[in-house]
């Protein structure tokens, strides 16, 4: 009866856990060419929408004291910055062909998208 | 008005920015003022006659920030001024004491609470002192030694589990803070329920000792593994070090030192015998000779005289000379070479595709995974090895390994390269150059030297052949053409006295005339011969020999009688011959493109040891030419000097651009040799070799060990040979596994190239 219980249990629980982790939609957003960016437990927001051919500045906060997100990467636009704790820093991407492109922490562990259209 | 910008120091938030600006615009003279707290700089245009930089500076003060103006930087409370690889440098000092601490005291207790938790191995060796022992083992002695380290050494899991969850996202820490809490919660459940959960029928084990040991060893890996992160950007570091600090400004008559963020393009600079060379520049008076190694890799010091150019942070050895700022700030080549690194290391390599499309999916999996475990062992073995064994598996899966194994052995090498003067544009160029099967090097300035020199003199008449020298470079002497140019240097290289030539007279198409000594001369190709009516036919063999090496040759005749020959030609680099060997001993086909006709191009690549040629070829042609090799299906690297051989060297799969000291042709080139040695084109092949190993050992290493070891965690093995991972010993394997990929990467420092 308890191993019943428990199977049931485990079955919700790893369902669970791929609805948390998998489950969630990048909202779509209006393209636009000034972003803020909070580092908090990874990128808010991390789905980045802007526009082609026109530089960008994305600026970056970071008031996650945890070392994993110290670095940010963007290795498309080959940019590695680090991120002091609670100071804004600044990141230009220059004008870019429409394409999803990736940043991540340093060691490639939280993840995000800048999409350009 | 004048406009300056300064760095400002101190400020926490965006209101300090608006407080300093509403200061400075407050302050007289001062029309404008713009503070960014992103870059913490100021910008403030001022009316000189009116402001001060010290009334701007005061200004500053008085809002209670610091601002960085004037010929000695202020200083911070620490006493440095802090650029932001100082702040960052900072910052990973303070985290790197605070894990120090953490370490030792979870270490000191972790080794009380597994003292006590052993009581079977240990009660006999204490049993001298048995009483203070038992008070060791009671399960409250135990829970109020493990609670600092869950929670105080531990903290940084459950922050960085926190933040990741209200994202919806999970890392390495969201494993390590619920495989941890699982073992302590449990503990803490039979420390203080132990009666009621027994009579449920609860195994009364305790696991404080896994938690605690979990912890600390994941803490002392990541102390290590930050220590040994910290020397992948050594290289960067030391360029940055190169840079001199201040420069010796001539103004107003008077030299005077002034920090070299104020140097501008235009001001005249002294430098003396063993100074730094501040900036880049073109010398206006004295000679000397300078040590560029730092920069170029190029052990041997070069001469440089008034015309020549310098490059900043290179040394230099003997003379003092003054010259000319034509680059400051961060156009210079060093600030080039520093930007192009980063921008290198900062790149992704094709091959770190796999290991990053798995780290997006790989926490989620393992704590599925994870549940998985603790079902299966539960319906088919004891509740307490499905327990461990779920904290086994999220112990010791290790997504970091995988995150790192590409990054950090890039890092390593473009830095590497950098060091022998080998610039690599990005990751992708050092992924691909390992790959090369065919090389090709465009021909003038690239093999060969781009200058013509005199290869042979022959004397035919009683003349010797130092006089044959001397009488043409003395009737050279006024000519500009650049076959008299070389035959001028040859003269002065012997130290030959030349004299002025009357009734000098060029003959286009045909060469010199004119009387050196009282002698009549001729000095030009057969066609003057004929028209001074010398003879030469008896000497045609010899002629047509040295044309059939590609020389040019012109003939020297005084009262129609030919006095020698002089054979001029662009000669080849001494390196070329030794690169071709290396080349083909990597099994790479070496070719030859130019726009030479088929006799000269033969020559050279005869002497080169290259056997293949492409002639004739029009500098537009050249691109076709590496796509109609590159569709043969091979890798095609193709060497050039960067200026007109643009679209070759971005059409091929990896270019290589001669860099010429200040003009790096960044753009179209992979790799730029900043050393022009032509050696280090092997070099670079065997650098993105070393590297490539390196990034394909960490990789298998790193999914390697997830595929076995978290199988293996599972308990998988069990059923054959009995075998369960104990979550502590999972623990050191984790944190061993990260340590030893950048420890691997980090051998790349001590790879033969």
């Amino acid at each position: 009866m308890d191993k019943l219980i428990v199977t049931l249990l485990g079955a919700t629980v790893i369902g669970f856990i791929y609805w948390f982790f998998f489950g969630k939609k990048d909202e779509l957003v209006q393209p636009k060419n000034v972003w803020s960016v909070l580092v908090e437990g990874g990128y808010k927001p991390s789905t980045i929408t802007i526009p082609r051919d026109k530089p960008t500045t994305l600026t970056f906060t970071r008031t996650d004291a945890n070392s994993c997100l110290e670095e940010i990467v963007l290795p498309d636009f080959k940019i590695k910055k680090f991120l002091p704790l609670d100071k804004e820093v600044v990141i230009t991407i220059p004008p870019t062909k429409p394409g999803i492109y990736t940043l991540h922490c340093g060691m490639n562990m939280y993840h995000g998208k800048i999409i350009v259209v | 008005m004048t406009k300056t910008s300064f760095p400002i120091i101190g400020m926490h938030c965006a209101s300090c920015a608006r407080l300093i600006e509403r200061q400075l615009k407050k302050t007289p003279g001062v029309s404008e003022a713009a503070v960014n707290y992103g870059s913490e700089q100021a910008s403030v245009e001022f009316d000189a006659s009116v402001a001060t930089p010290n009334a701007l500076a005061g200004a500053v003060a008085a809002a209670g920030y610091k601002a960085i103006i004037g010929d000695t930087p202020q200083k911070t409370a620490s006493g440095s001024v802090m650029t932001p690889d100082d702040i960052k440098e900072e910052a990973k000092s303070r985290e790197l004491a605070e894990l120090k601490t953490k370490v030792i005291v979870s270490g000191i207790l972790s080794a009380f609470i597994m003292l006590g938790s052993f009581p079977e191995w240990f009660t006999g060796i204490f049993s001298g002192i048995s009483s203070i022992y038992a008070f060791l083992a009671a399960p409250a002695t135990l829970l109020l030694l493990t609670i600092p380290v869950q929670f105080w050494a531990g903290k940084s899991f459950y922050q960085a589990t926190w933040s990741g969850l209200k994202n919806r996202t999970a890392s390495m820490d969201t494993l390590i803070a619920i495989g941890t809490t699982a073992a302590f919660g449990y503990s803490l459940l039979t420390t203080l329920f132990p009666e009621p959960l027994e009579a449920l029928g609860v195994p009364m084990t305790m696991y404080y000792d896994t938690a605690a040991v979990i912890i600390t060893l994941i803490l002392l890996g990541r102390y290590l593994e930050a220590k040994a992160k910290a020397h992948t950007s050594d290289a960067i570091k030391k360029l940055l070090h190169l840079q001199a600090k201040t420069a010796r400004v001539v103004r107003g008559g008077k030299e005077i030192d002034i920090p070299i963020d104020q140097v501008k393009k235009g001001d005249s600079i002294r430098v003396r015998p063993g100074e730094k060379i501040p900036v880049d520049g073109t010398i206006t008076e004295g000679s000397s000779s300078v040590d560029e190694s730092m920069v170029t890799g190029e052990s041997i010091p070069v001469d440089k005289k008034q015309g020549d150019i310098v490059i900043g942070a290179t040394i230099n050895r003997t003379g003092t000379f003054l010259f000319t700022a034509t680059k400051v700030g961060n156009e210079t080549l060093l600030s080039q070479i520093v930007t192009m690194v980063s921008e290198a290391q900062s790149s992704r390599a094709p091959i770190q595709r796999l290991a990053d499309v798995v780290s997006g999916y790989f926490v989620p999996v393992v704590l599925m995974l994870s549940v998985a475990t603790f079902v299966i062992w539960y319906d088919v073995g004891l509740p307490t090895q499905a327990f461990v064994n779920l904290i086994a598996v999220l112990i010791i899966a290790c997504p970091c390994a995988l995150g790192l194994a590409t990054p950090t052995a890039i890092m390593v090498g473009t830095g590497r390269g950098a060091e022998r003067g080998v610039l690599i544009k990005d990751a992708e160029a050092l992924e691909t150059a390992h790959k090369i099967r065919v090389a090709v090097f465009d021909k003038t300035g690239t093999l060969t030297r781009g200058k013509p020199t005199v290869t042979d003199i022959i004397s035919v008449a009683k003349t010797s052949d130092g006089e044959v020298l001397s009488l043409a470079a003395s009737l050279e002497k006024g000519s500009e053409h650049s076959l008299a140019e070389a035959i001028v240097t040859a003269a002065t290289e012997q130290n030959l006295t030349l004299t002025k030539p009357h009734a000098f007279q060029a003959i286009a198409g045909h060469g010199v005339t004119g009387s050196v000594n009282g002698k009549s001369l001729a000095l030009g190709n057969r066609l003057l011969m004929t028209r001074q009516s010398v003879i030469y036919n008896t000497h045609e063999k010899k002629i047509a020999a040295l044309e059939t090496q590609g020389k040019t040759v012109m003939l020297l005749a005084s009262e129609k009688q030919l006095l020698g020959l002089i054979a001029v030609a662009d000669t080849l680099k001494n390196d070329a011959k030794d690169m071709v060997v290396a080349l083909k001993k990597l099994h790479i086909s070496v070719w030859m493109i130019t726009g030479d006709n088929e006799r000269t191009a033969n020559a050279i690549a005869k002497q080169a040891g290259i056997d293949n040629v492409l002639a004739g070829v029009l500098p537009q042609e050249k691109a076709q030419k590496i796509k109609e090799l590159k569709a043969k299906n091979t890798f095609v690297a193709f060497a050039g000097d960067g200026i007109n051989d643009a679209p070759a060297l971005a059409g091929a799969d990896v270019g290589i651009a001669m860099g010429t000291g200040t003009d790096v042709a960044i753009e179209s080139a992979g790799i730029t040799l900043l050393n022009k040695d032509l050696r280090s084109v092997v070099t670079a092949i065997k650098l993105s070799k070393a590297t490539l190993s390196i990034i394909k050992q960490n990789l298998f290493w790193a999914f390697a060990y997830n595929v076995v070891l978290i199988p293996v965690a599972a308990g998988t093995l069990y059923p054959i040979t009995g075998w369960l991972l104990n979550p502590a010993l999972a623990a050191f394997a984790m944190a061993a596994s990260s340590i030893s990929v950048v420890g691997n990467s980090l051998r790349l420092k001590n790879a033969k190239i």
